[in-house]
């Protein structure tokens, strides 16, 4: 009975996990430049969390 | 093209984008979906900080005319036109080309239109103060 929370804990850890990866792999920013060019940053890059709370704030205005 | 007109337009052609707003250079409301000026005032004011973020980004010395944040739970796109720039959230997975694509449109209709604009922003000077 003790090991019922722990096999569900192992059970749930790899979904998490997955979930997380998709959630984090659907964030992008794309900066389109005046020449005609663009470019995609992704998680890590310099700016990047800080576009991506600015996104955040506009989705619950 | 009146304002309202222009942004109705894009709603209904673009039916992903939720909603929009189109702002000055500073942040101020020119024109929105929006019925509340608050929420219009707020999305014009973070769509002025998104290009001036992505602006002091060290990528050469081009300049931003178009963002995107893309995230599970939706998109932002802005994009600017002169001094002028219009701001949209629309629904995830968007098709970010075409949306932008809109959107430059109904900005290009709206500056064919100036006095429009400016009358419209003699009418809500309420949301100036973004």
């Amino acid at each position: 009975m003790r090991k019922a929370p722990a096999f569900l804990l192992l059970g749930l850890a790899p979904v998490l996990y997955l979930l997380r990866r998709r959630v984090a792999a659907s964030e992008r920013v794309s900066l389109h430049y005046d020449d005609g060019s663009a470019v995609t940053l992704e998680r890590g890059a310099p700016g990047f969390d800080r576009l991506l709370a600015l996104g955040r704030d506009a989705l619950s205005a | 093209m009146d304002p309202a007109s222009a942004l109705a337009d894009l709603t209904e052609i673009s039916s992903q984008v939720r909603s929009v707003v189109v702002f000055e250079d500073g942040g101020s409301v020119l024109a929105s979906t929006w019925g509340d000026g608050d929420s219009a005032a707020r999305l014009a004011r973070i769509g002025h900080d998104l290009l001036s973020a992505a602006a002091v980004m060290p990528l050469g010395s081009r300049r931003v005319t178009q963002v995107e944040v893309a995230m599970a739970i939706g998109s932002v796109f802005v994009v600017r036109d002169g001094d002028r720039g219009i701001a949209a959230t629309a629904a995830a997975g968007s098709l970010s080309g075409l949306v932008l694509y809109d959107l430059r449109s109904c900005l290009g209709a709206l500056a064919k239109d100036p006095e429009l604009l400016a009358d419209t922003q003699s009418e809500q000077p309420s949301t100036a103060d973004a």
